[in-house]
């Protein structure tokens, strides 16, 4: 308990003195993670919604492969990147193993199947009501999906903050395709591994209280976001 | 009728974990007979415990579970009592830990080399140094690149005590300190083209997959002694120090030192460990 205790302690006061390391992990932390997950929602809510809106062959496999692959293993997505960067694999010459582009690569791969999938959840759920609704108030086909993906926001803020959570909190990819290198590619997961590795536990807190606090803060954001478009009008009142 | 079915499909998979779980709480009957043993990443890398742990547990009885982590983290897992016996190799930590009385009945067991190795070119020209002073020397003065295990291992001690010999701080673009285990240092060393400094043990046991040589070796310096510590008892009483105590002896016994000094010699040319128990 103690050493749990100084980690709470020892985080508060690495926070206030903005140790000068800490800072800089952070921050490349938040640009990879960050940088992944806008890739990831640009490609996979269009993916997701087309999948749910459109017909197209082997849809249901599609959807089975996506959902398959939101289980991906950290290590397994960085080692086929690590593969692929290596400078014996096929995309060497390009120099990018060891680098924040390498990491978010892998971050990216992890997203991806998780926004595409939920998306596509979530579009699913919405009734043909709303696209013959916006149909008879004299919507274009393309405005009646519009309003169908619209409708769906709430599904697809779920899904771009799980997604969010996987790539914040995962360390197997970013320490084999990122290496970990002091100023360079360390970020605060694999911070955490080193510092456990050496005894220092308590350091390892501190820093696992700075990431949750962070992902608090970027999901606080994120929902306050939400609720201001909803107004309050969409919750449910039990009575 | 069909919601019924499913729930008790649900019942039958929750209990069938439940009784493996069951299994799982009986076996700590058996503890006295299972030791729990921390260990680096490089001990374990290198197969050793592989051959010597059945002939342990075939001689005396005693099971042994590996927790193979960094120096420093072994030392803390004996220092919590959450394992019972500990073979590392950073000797100034080790006597801290006996020192600390967190510790009894250390010996030494063997030990092995470190060198450095590096690329085919050469930038730094070591090859064939025989000074592993000057060697790094000559690394820092071209700025070769330099991947550091960066953890606080006994590997990094020793490479940060030799830095203070040559007497410099390495640090800038050509020194990369990566955090990570000696197999995974290897491995991003070669990826950089870098010289790294490494235990003979992963490097044979690697040399196949990687293209960097050996440049500089055979320095006094670059041996690497390693121990073992049985948890004191007198701390936490739920360790197993019979166990312990057994395995530290057979380990500097006859039979496990004159394992000890074969071990690899068929498989890799050379022997990776020289015993030194006394």
């Amino acid at each position: 308990m103690d050493v749990i205790w100084q980690g709470v302690k020892e985080g508060f006061f690495l926070i206030l003195s903005l140790d000068q390391e800490l800072v800089s992990i952070t921050v490349l932390s938040l640009q990879v993670s960050l940088t992944a997950l806008f890739i990831a929602a640009f490609l996979g809510i269009p993916v997701g919604a087309a999948l749910a809106l459109k017909k197209i062959p082997g849809k249901k496999m599609i959807l089975n492969i996506i959902y398959t692959f939101m289980g991906l293993p950290p290590v397994l997505a960085g080692l086929l990147v690590y593969l692929f960067l290596s400078s014996r694999g096929p995309l060497g010459e390009y120099q990018l193993l060891f680098t924040p582009t390498a990491m978010i690569i892998a971050q990216f791969l992890l997203a991806l199947p998780i926004v595409a999938g939920l998306s596509a959840r979530a579009v699913m759920t919405q009734r043909q009501e709303v696209y013959d609704t916006a149909v008879t108030l004299g919507a274009t086909r393309r405005q009646a999906v519009w309003a169908i993906i619209r409708e769906s926001r709430l599904g697809i803020i779920a899904a771009i903050t799980t997604a969010l959570g996987r790539v914040m909190a995962e360390v197997g990819a970013v320490m084999m395709v990122g290496g970990n290198i002091k100023g360079k590619t360390r970020v605060m997961t694999t911070s955490i591994v080193l510092e456990t590795r050496m005894g220092n536990d308590s350091t390892a807190i501190a820093i696992g209280i700075i990431l949750l606090s962070i992902s608090f803060l970027i999901t606080f954001f994120i929902i306050a976001l939400e609720k201001r478009s909803f107004k309050d009008d969409s919750s449910i009142h039990i009575v | 009728m069909k919601k019924n079915r499913f729930i008790w499909l649900v019942a039958l998979v929750m209990s069938l974990f439940l009784l493996t779980a069951c299994g799982q709480a009986a076996d700590q009957d058996e503890q006295n007979t299972l030791l729990k043993l921390a260990t680096t990443t490089s001990t374990e890398d290198s197969g050793l415990l592989d051959v010597l742990l059945p002939e342990f547990t075939a001689d005396t009885g005693f099971e042994v579970d590996v927790i193979a982590v960094g120096t420093g983290q072994a030392i803390v897992l004996g220092e919590n009592g959450d394992v019972d016996v500990i073979l590392v190799h950073a000797r100034a930590a080790e006597d801290a830990f006996v020192a600390g009385g967190h510790g009894v009945d250390r010996k030494d067991v063997m030990y092995n080399d470190f060198l450095i190795i590096g690329p085919a070119n050469d930038p730094a020209g070591i090859k064939g140094e025989t000074n592993v002073i000057t060697a790094l020397q000559k690394i820092a003065q071209t700025e070769s690149v330099f991947v550091s295990r960066g953890d606080n291992s006994g590997t990094h001690i020793m490479e940060q005590n030799l830095w203070n010999e040559v007497g410099i701080e390495p640090q800038g673009e050509w020194y990369r300190e990566v955090g990570q285990g000696m197999g995974e240092t290897f491995r991003m060393a070669d990826e950089m083209v870098a010289y790294t400094l490494i235990d003979r043990a992963t490097y044979l046991f690697n040399r196949d997959n990687y293209t960097l040589e050996p440049a500089a070796e055979g320095d006094e310096r670059l041996f690497n002694p390693y121990g073992v510590i049985a948890v004191n008892p007198d701390k936490y009483d739920h360790v197993n120090y019979d166990g312990a105590v057994a395995f530290i002896e057979w380990l500097v016994y006859d039979k496990a030192q004159k394992m000890i000094e074969v071990y690899g010699v068929d498989e890799l040319g050379q022997a990776l460990f020289v015993p030194n128990a006394e």
